[in-house]
């Protein structure tokens, strides 16, 4: 390969990635929030032992697992406002299609959680005088939470490269960023090698911790 | 009034799906006694003890426990959760499989009950739990983790567990079938201290010379009905019902 490597046009832009950089560490933490709380929710709904409540909690999460990130972002902005007779702005779009999308995984790894704690352990909290709720909080949810710390991790990650996909409606993420540097550089193999390395600079770390993680809890 | 009543069950009936697993279960025990419930596995005894302290939710009938009532059927569900674990709380439970917390050592799952239900500070649910563990044997181990220790250990902490939140009635599910036979007679020992000092006891066991040397009331029942029910010697040794004195033929070999 010949090819002549030059990244300085490309660095020349680096204001430009480093707003890529926010949007999208922006719209991967405010999704894994938004993500968290609804699946929390999603899955006590599920558990709540009334059919009204949960048939649409898990027909939620399954819609939201079985559809591609992609597809639930451009449905979003495009058919969604349809729908409803709304507009969407592109964040708002987003942020929505990436949340939900979070949300059915979540939702997934908080109910695997729950369900491999032994049913014994209700059964003693609840004789001890404890409400649901304190159960969960005291016996229940700290023994679930070593369990899906790993799993949590993992769908961070995931998270964080599916906002890539918010580019496609003009969010001005990272990838979005790379793309109007690319156009204004001719430079598409150091942009997207620049893009790359950060990417990886931020989730190598975030895997890493992840490992140590599951050997100190030995799951 | 005679004697007062500490567990009045009336008219208990419970199924799973269409197995009906309690029917029409009435007895009564008077406070500081202690009733042993035997009969073969499937009978309905664990489910009837853990109806006692709605960890089943009975489908129709009245439970009492010092004093307070709860009426099952339509009615069940007005019931709140708060109300639920106030009726629980009047009750110690200690499991089969002990069911310790895994997540606290040995002091914080006898703390838990008064901590986490009675709101009670740290210190003192300490001063609470520390003399407990020591009753059951257990005051060096208050730091361990419930994993390293043995059955019998576990068990021991159990009770401490259940007795911390300062119960009226202690029922035992099989509390001995899990441990070796050395282990066996430690924990009765705790059970049989205990029912010397008043303690109104609900047990569910195979052991049956501690039904009949410690409880006052012996309860058979088979398929979900109470076949026989008296004095606790009189239903060991001289069993009234043909059910009853079958089942009993498979012990005798082994208790003396």
């Amino acid at each position: 390969m010949n090819y002549h490597w030059d990244f300085g046009d490309v660095l020349h832009y680096w204001p430009l990635f480093e707003t890529g950089l926010g949007y999208t560490l922006g719209f991967t933490l405010i999704s894994a929030v938004i993500g968290m709380v609804t699946g929390a929710l999603l899955t006590l709904l599920r558990r709540s032992g009334w059919k009204i409540l949960s048939v649409p909690a898990v027909a939620f999460v399954e819609v939201f697992r079985c559809t591609p990130a992609l597809v639930q972002l451009v449905w979003c902005y495009y058919a969604l406002p349809v729908v409803l007779d709304i507009t969407l702005s592109p964040m708002m779009a987003a942020l929505l299609a990436l949340s939900c999308y979070g949300a059915a995984f979540y939702s997934e790894i908080f109910r695997a959680g729950l369900d491999t704690v032994d049913i014994g352990q209700w059964d003693a909290a609840y004789a001890l005088g404890m409400r649901p709720f304190t159960a969960l909080r005291r016996v229940i949810g700290p023994q679930a939470f070593k369990i899906m710390i790993a799993p949590l991790v993992s769908q961070f990650v995931l998270q964080l490269k599916n906002t890539s996909l918010v580019s496609v409606v003009t969010v001005p993420d990272l990838v979005y960023q790379g793309q109007m540097v690319a156009s204004a550089t001719y430079k598409p193999l150091e942009v997207y090698t620049t893009i790359a390395i950060i990417y990886f600079a931020i989730l190598f770390p975030i895997t890493q911790v992840a490992r140590i993680l599951e050997r100190r809890y030995h799951v | 009034m005679s004697k007062e009543v500490m567990i009045d069950v009336v008219n208990l009936e419970k199924s799973f799906g269409k197995h009906k697993v309690l029917e029409d279960i009435s007895f009564s025990v008077p406070k500081g006694k202690v009733i042993a419930l035997i009969g073969p596995s499937g009978s309905g005894k664990s489910t009837l003890l853990r109806c006692i302290n709605l960890l089943e939710m009975p489908d129709a009938g009245a439970i009492t426990i010092n004093g307070k009532t709860m009426d099952f059927g339509i009615l069940s569900l007005r019931y709140r959760t708060t109300e639920l674990a106030a009726f629980r709380a009047e009750t110690g439970m200690v499991f089969q499989s002990f069911n310790l917390f895994p997540n606290m050592t040995v002091l914080e799952n006898v703390m838990a009950g008064q901590r986490f239900v009675k709101g009670i500070s740290k210190d003192e649910a300490e001063l609470i739990a520390r003399p407990l563990l020591a009753q059951v044997g257990m005051e060096g181990f208050a730091a361990s983790m419930p994993q390293r220790l043995s059955g019998g250990q576990k068990q021991r902490v159990a009770i401490a567990r259940a007795l911390a939140t300062n119960p009226k009635v202690m029922l035992f599910d099989e509390a001995t079938s899990a441990l070796d036979p050395q282990r066996v007679a430690e924990i009765l020992a705790i059970m049989r201290e205990l029912a010397q000092a008043g303690m109104t006891q609900v047990v569910v066991t195979h052991e049956m010379s501690y039904a009949r040397d410690v409880a006052d009331i012996v309860m058979f029942m088979a398929d979900g009905r109470v076949v026989e029910s008296g004095p606790a010697r009189q239903v060991i040794e001289d069993p009234q019902e043909e059910r009853t004195r079958d089942f009993l033929k498979h012990f005798h070999a082994g208790c003396s």
